[in-house]
């Protein structure tokens, strides 16, 4: 085991690692941040998505030891300063796109992703940007409307058409 | 997952040492490999990632077409293949999700030649060039088979280089569930001739379909491969469809390519 170093939610940290150590088991086991969760473990359902360098990656499928000295944030680094919800998960609670909360992170953190890089997405290119998170609850719907909501477009309108 | 010796080179030179280990297998953006190992189908003593070498990333025009990068992620060819090869970055931004085009590369995907894998075709159609640590190999000797390839033990691609065609799509038909490639076509039209590869059908993976490529240089419409038929009987044939229903793919999809090619 050797230490590694890296930034997670702003804050520099170091925790044991070994070469086949995954960024999740390294956020959750080393670090204690265990609301980046793990549903399949074979980089199928995106419940494991966090920002690598403000990009979306599983963090089932990058090892540790080579994401070292990056800038991570993950589900807990999603609140406001004051620790209210933030823009994304507040509108996933206003709009019913959760049930089991299980897919939640992985929703958030791929959605922040997706926002950041097209900030008016249309609904097609919500559904083609979420591709990669599986929901068994939602039927996914509520999860469109949260992230067209989060954009600052009227979801309600949309879904209408 | 067993375990192994990490080594993160920060250039070409570094990465060739690192690879002369016994054991030593390239990782890129572990997309393909990590899942592998999980299941220990793979065991590498060494593993040598290539994220950390920049001259390894990148989408620039050079001689001989665009150059892109052996660890250069499918996201980053979308954005920056666009003005130049326009179903390139269609391609690229189509695979999988946008986790896995944030971590998966060219270099792991041509490298690993997945019978079901969406750059082989696009590297066999455009008549790339697939440069490694020791040498330029061309696409029609690179590919030897699904999973298969001319690289020797410890070679490493370090760059793909595509001539442009005056027009090229790729049509994918997905498998729903992995996203990847039930069949797909990437047709690219030179000036000395069409070019028709195929993947995600066949036993053998990536393959020309020849008889396609000359009725489409006499005649580049979707018409022109209308009497033609797909043999199937070297298709693969599992739950997603049978070896005929890929053969028939293989024309729909090829008559698709040629009507959106630009
Ligand atoms: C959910 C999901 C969906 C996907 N969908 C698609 C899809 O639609 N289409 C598609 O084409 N692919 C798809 N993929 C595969 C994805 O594109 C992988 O990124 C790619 O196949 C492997 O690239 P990598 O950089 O991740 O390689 P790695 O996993 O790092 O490596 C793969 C193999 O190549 C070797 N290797 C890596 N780099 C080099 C190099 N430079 N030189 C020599 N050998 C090297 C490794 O040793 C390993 O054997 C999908 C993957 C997932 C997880
Ligand atoms: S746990 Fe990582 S993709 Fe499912
Ligand atoms: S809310 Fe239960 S899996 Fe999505």
């Amino acid at each position: 085991m050797t230490n590694v170093t890296m930034t997670v939610n702003g804050k520099s940290v170091s925790a044991p690692a070994e070469g086949r150590t995954l960024l999740v088991e390294y956020l959750r086991t080393g670090l204690g941040l265990t609301g980046t969760h793990v549903g399949c473990d074979t980089s199928q359902c995106g419940a494991c998505v966090v920002h690598v360098d403000g990009r979306a990656v599983k963090s089932c499928t990058v090892f540790a030891m080579d994401v070292e000295g990056s800038d991570v944030r993950t589900i807990e680094g999603m609140a406001n300063a004051d620790g209210s919800l933030g823009v994304v998960q507040q509108a996933f609670q206003d709009h019913h796109g959760l049930q089991c909360g299980f897919c939640t992170p992985g929703m958030v953190m791929t959605t922040a992703a997706l926002l950041a890089e097209n900030p008016r997405p249309s609904e097609a290119e919500v559904r083609h940007g979420l591709e990669g998170n599986i929901c068994r609850c939602t039927g996914y719907h509520n999860i469109v409307k949260a992230v067209l909501a989060a954009s600052g477009q009227d979801a309600d309108a949309i879904a209408a058409q | 997952m067993h375990n192994f010796e990490f080594v993160k080179p920060s250039s070409i030179a570094d990465a060739v040492a690192a690879m002369s280990t016994e054991g030593a297998q390239p990782l890129s953006g572990g997309q393909t490999l990590l899942p592998t190992m999980k299941q220990r189908l793979a065991a590498p003593e060494v593993l040598v990632s290539l994220t950390g070498i920049a001259e390894l990333q990148g989408v620039c025009m050079g001689e001989g077409g665009l150059h892109i990068g052996a660890a250069t992620p499918h996201a980053v060819v979308a954005r920056e293949a666009l003005a130049h090869y326009p179903a390139l970055a269609s391609l690229a931004g189509g695979i999988g999700d946008p986790a896995v085009r944030n971590r998966g590369t060219i270099g792991g995907s041509v490298a690993n030649n997945d019978p079901a894998a969406c750059y082989p075709a696009a590297v066999l159609a455009s008549g790339a060039t697939v440069v490694t640590d020791r040498r330029r190999i061309a696409a029609e000797d690179y590919f030897q088979g699904m999973f298969t390839t001319a690289l020797e033990e410890g070679e490493f691609i370090t760059q793909v280089i595509f001539p442009i065609p005056q027009a090229a799509a790729y049509v994918k038909f997905n498998q729903p569930a992995s996203r990847f490639a039930l069949t797909a076509v990437f047709v690219a039209k030179f000036a000395d001739g069409v070019r028709v590869a195929v993947t995600g059908a066949s036993n053998n993976g990536v393959f020309r379909w020849e008889e396609a490529e000359a009725a489409l240089s006499a005649d580049f419409a979707a018409g022109a491969i209308a009497g033609l038929t797909v043999p199937s009987d070297d298709m693969i044939s599992d739950l997603h469809g049978s070896a005929a229903y890929r053969a028939n793919l293989v024309k729909v999809l090829t008559g698709r390519a040629v009507t959106a090619a630009r």
